[in-house]
């Protein structure tokens, strides 16, 4: 096998230190009820050549070549060169954990940077170094605010990414946090105020709210954080379209933000790795789960950086950890610090003005079916023809529609979730345009 | 001739500290639609100043920034990472390479099911290959880590239990556990009881006997345990689990003890979780990402999180409609991304591969274990498996600690082995080599570990503190707790 790096004297010349004649003899103390008295039914193993080509055929196996109008929490944009290369490099690829300080200094500077630059973009004060994804971090958000208010109740607008509400159901049922959901106005797209007043209560920890929200719509954070401080519960904010805040407000009202960051050149690849964050104002610091980087000096007195407050993880705490989080998307967050690295403070504006142009454009030749301002995605209500019927004839010129929200919102059958980024040609758009509006225009000329 | 010498590494500054106002390292095409003002499509409220402080540098300022960051980094393609529990072994590059191919790495979680069957297809062959090696029944592979593995999987019991009537109230565990195991259960809303090993560090299977009732939900156990010794009275620890109506559950952290040897399957285990990164060689990457797969017995599968693989007639599909699962623990379906590197891993083995991957992986343990055991406090006797735990008695009567051994270490040109764990060991040093180092980098290893038992005794101090070889000396990890420093403010 060409990733066992003996030869047979090497291993003879090893059995003969272990004063043993054979492998098995190393296994000789397992019962024998234990055994597997048989080879594994799995196939031979094979070699580089077969396994490239076995992933080719799988591929081939996948849609090739399609545009795509889809985003609802993972999302299209361009990789810079620089990214992937980066992260190709053995010595952040293979490396462990940064435990060891000394030997970890290029992956704890790196982190350093990368909460530097969450805290800048989120306007918040401490981030930490990933969590698992945006659904996740969601999760562990909502129990972070339960620890800090001693509260257990959350409030999560329907407009937030149905499978992170998923997830935060699942969460949330064994650690006594009873979830209800708030409602959107049907109008605007944006959460019901009114809805939020109501139900909001002194048992609340959470509120949580998404912007841009699930609709594409940039959602009523200020408004949302108002109701929720006056009855001393956590605002959450959660985005799962990183690049819109290269251009949109920062949730700076928000006492935790949870997010995904699978925009920055994180590839879709079928839904993760991605990376998610929470980012947090200072005093609840004792209450973040996940890893943290902090500056610090070495005995030379360098500056050096080093994991820290590791008081509140599970290798420390155990059953009295703040999560039972380990391993996190250290990599992926690379390939995020990267992407914000290449674009800059400058680039990212640009390209978020880009993402907004040509949904803009998109939304300008069909009808978008709430008024609220939107991002890169939006709704629209399918005239005349089923949303599947519309995404199979896309599908003939090598397009992938938008989402049919049917599955989410059945309230909203026959609506479908666009989404235009800086990827999108005008072509496409066009075709995408002209799909839904000639039905519609043909059944009025029938008519 | 020794490991290592020293070579001249780049000083390099944050990037935030080395930003000019202008410089750039992107250029975007030209918009082939309008232009849009930001202020009039979203209102003037929504649209943000700039981001105060956020990089601004040149591409090859970005690039040699990041390369220069990266030497400063030890790593698996460095040398052997012999870190207890880890399993740090060699990240072959042909996993790379195949998860990058295009219509898997950029296919949408969304698109439609017609055209995903390729990267259905790799999620069901992984399943398949991972039940025949766990000898469970069935698996998702859904959970992003192996901590996230854990909690679907005691949520999978609990809502087994639950089913029955009772979810019962308390996950024993014993208390050469890793850290995970106490916090997954107590998300999971369950109390924790800490069951202490008996004198050889194994189950004590008469406390287990003492301790079962109604109340216990399950015991999650480590098999081989953390130190590297195999369970031997693990059948009759499920059947007194079982007798009561609990499960046992598997941390299948050092499943590169077993491949092909022994299957938890087979052995009572009802629910367990692999690391695909630690025993399927996805990289680690710094942290992560990893994968958590759940490999689950017969009864534990209509509560598996949504949506399940299903195939009807020559197609997979996405079944949603699972009335019994425990929902869904993360967006989409697992980090197809490290699934199809680990597929890639089981392919280039094969069956009889990962069997001998195992036995060498043993091998090379015990071969550390005899060669160091004449200088290292050995305070567990049993046969041991794919590592080994020390500990730093000897040492510590001249003031020398585990910790200490470990920076050492580093001045030998090895990263340090895991230190003080598990907590059952005092003073630990926690051996794991795996399979894929060479005997040259085995007895180096050795070599090195040896000449500091001796130092140890000639000059404690030059242990006490190191390493000096190293960019940077010992890190003051007491004063970035005192007044944590998290991010960068000019200043």
């Amino acid at each position: 096998m060409r990733y066992l790096p003996k030869s047979d004297s090497d291993r003879l010349e090893m059995l003969n230190a272990c004063g043993v004649s054979s492998p098995e003899e190393l296994f000789a103390h397992l019962p024998e009820a234990v055994r597997l008295g048989r080879q594994f039914d799995l196939a031979p193993g094979i070699s580089e050549y077969e396994i490239v080509q076995y992933f080719r055929d799988r591929a081939a196996e996948n849609g090739n070549g399609y545009a795509s109008f889809l985003g609802a929490g993972a999302y299209h944009h361009y990789r810079p060169v620089l990214v992937d290369e980066v992260v190709s490099r053995g010595e952040f690829l293979t490396s462990y954990t940064p435990y060891q300080a000394e030997l970890s200094q290029g992956t704890l500077t790196s982190i350093f940077e990368f909460q530097t630059m969450i805290c800048q973009l989120t306007g918040m004060d401490v981030a930490n170094a990933s969590m698992y994804d945006g659904a996740t971090a969601m999760a562990e958000a909502a129990m972070m605010a339960a620890r800090a208010t001693d509260r257990g109740r959350v409030l999560v607008a329907r407009t937030v990414h149905p499978e992170y509400r998923q997830v935060l159901l699942t969460y949330a049922r064994n650690q006594a946090m009873p979830v209800e959901e708030l409602g959107y106005d049907a109008k605007t797209g944006m959460l019901d105020l009114d809805d939020l007043e109501s139900k909001i209560d002194d048992l609340t920890a959470a509120v949580i709210v998404q912007t841009p929200n699930f609709f594409g719509i940039a959602d009523r954070v200020k408004e949302a954080a108002r109701i929720a401080h006056a009855r001393g519960a956590l605002l959450v904010v959660v985005f799962t379209e990183a690049v819109s805040l290269g251009i949109l407000e920062p949730p700076a009202d928000a006492d935790i933000v949870a997010g995904e960051l699978q925009s920055f050149a994180i590839s879709p690849s079928y839904g993760g790795p991605y990376a998610g964050i929470i980012a947090i104002r200072d005093k609840y610091i004792r209450q973040m789960p996940g890893r943290l980087v902090g500056q610090t000096v070495d005995s030379r007195g360098n500056r050096a950086f080093c994991l820290t407050l590791a008081t509140r993880e599970q290798h420390i705490r155990r059953e009295k950890a703040t999560s039972n989080i380990c391993s996190n998307e250290a990599l992926i967050a690379l390939m995020a610090t990267v992407f914000m690295t290449v674009y800059g403070k400058q680039g990212l504006r640009e390209l978020a003005v880009q993402n907004l142009a040509k949904a803009q454009y998109l939304a300008g030749r069909v009808k978008p079916r709430f008024s609220g301002p939107f991002f890169n995605e939006f709704v629209v209500k399918v005239e005349d023809q089923p949303v599947d019927e519309l995404n199979r004839s896309l599908l003939k010129n090598k397009i992938i529609g938008g989402l049919s929200l049917d599955r989410f919102y059945p309230e909203l059958a026959g609506s479908v979730l666009l989404c235009a980024t800086e990827m999108s040609t005008r072509a496409d758009m066009d075709e995408v345009a002209n799909a839904i509006v000639s039905a519609a225009a043909a059944k009025e000329v029938t008519a | 001739m020794n490991k290592v010498r020293p070579h001249p590494s780049q000083n390099e500054r944050l990037l935030f500290e080395q930003s000019s106002s202008g410089k750039r390292a992107y250029q975007l095409p030209e918009l082939d639609v309008p232009a849009v003002d930001a202020a009039e499509a979203l209102g003037a409220a929504n649209v943000r100043a700039e981001i105060e402080g956020f990089p601004e540098v040149s591409e090859v300022e970005a690039l040699r920034h990041f390369t220069r960051l990266s030497t400063w980094n030890y790593a698996i393609d460095h040398g052997m990472y012999p870190l207890g529990s880890c399993t740090m072994k060699y990240n072959p590059r042909i996993n790379e390479l195949v998860a990058r191919t295009e219509a898997l790495a950029w296919a949408h979680p969304y698109q439609p099911e017609a055209l995903s069957q390729g990267a259905m297809k790799v999620m069901a062959h992984l399943e398949a290959a991972l039940a025949e090696i766990t000898g469970m029944d069935a698996v998702t592979l859904q959970p992003a880590a192996g901590a996230h593995g854990e909690l679907t999987g005691i949520l999978l019991i609990r809502a087994f239990l639950e089913e029955r009537g009772n979810p019962r109230k308390k996950i024993l565990i014993p208390d050469s556990a890793h850290g995970t195991n106490p916090a997954t259960a107590a998300i999971a809303g369950y109390a924790v009881e800490n069951i202490p090993s008996s004198a050889m560090g194994v189950l004590d299977v008469g406390a287990l006997v003492r301790i079962v009732d109604q109340d216990v939900a399950a015991l999650m156990v480590t098999n081989p345990n953390t130190l590297g010794v195999f369970e031997e009275n693990i059948t009759q620890a499920a059947e007194i689990l079982h007798r009561k109506g609990a499960m046992l559950y598997m941390d299948g952290a050092n499943m590169n003890a077993l491949m092909g040897i022994a299957r938890p399957g087979d052995f009572g285990v009802d629910v367990m979780h692999l690391n695909l990164h630690k025993t399927f060689s996805t990289p680690h990457g710094g942290g992560g990402p990893g994968a958590g797969p759940v490999a689950v017995k017969k009864a534990l599968e209509p509560f598996l999180p949504v949506p399940r693989l299903k195939r009807t007639g020559k197609k997979w599909a996405w079944d949603y409609n699972r009335k019994r699962s425990i929902g869904r623990v993360k967006a989409y379906y697992g980090n197809f991304g490290v699934l199809v590197r680990a597929l890639a891993y089981i392919l280039a083995h094969g069956g009889s591969g990962l069997r001998n991957a195992t036995m060498d992986a043993v091998l090379n343990a015990v071969y550390i274990r005899k060669a160091l055991e004449a200088y290292y406090d050995l305070p567990y006797t049993q046969p041991n498996m794919h590592e080994v735990v020390f500990s730093d008695e000897r040492q510590a009567k001249l003031g020398v600690r585990t910790g200490d051994i470990g920076k050492r270490l580093i001045d030998y040109g090895f990263h340090p082995y895991t230190v003080s764990f598990p907590l059952i060991v005092h003073g630990a040093l926690m051996i794991e080599p795996t399979e894929t180092e060479s005997k040259d980098e085995i007895d180096q290893f050795i070599e090195a570990m040896i000449s500091i038992a001796k130092e140890v005794e000639t000059d404690p101090q030059l242990v006490k503190t190191a390493p000096h070889a190293t960019r940077i000396g010992r890190v003051d990890e007491v004063a970035a707790a005192r007044k944590p420093v998290l991010r960068w403010k000019p200043a």
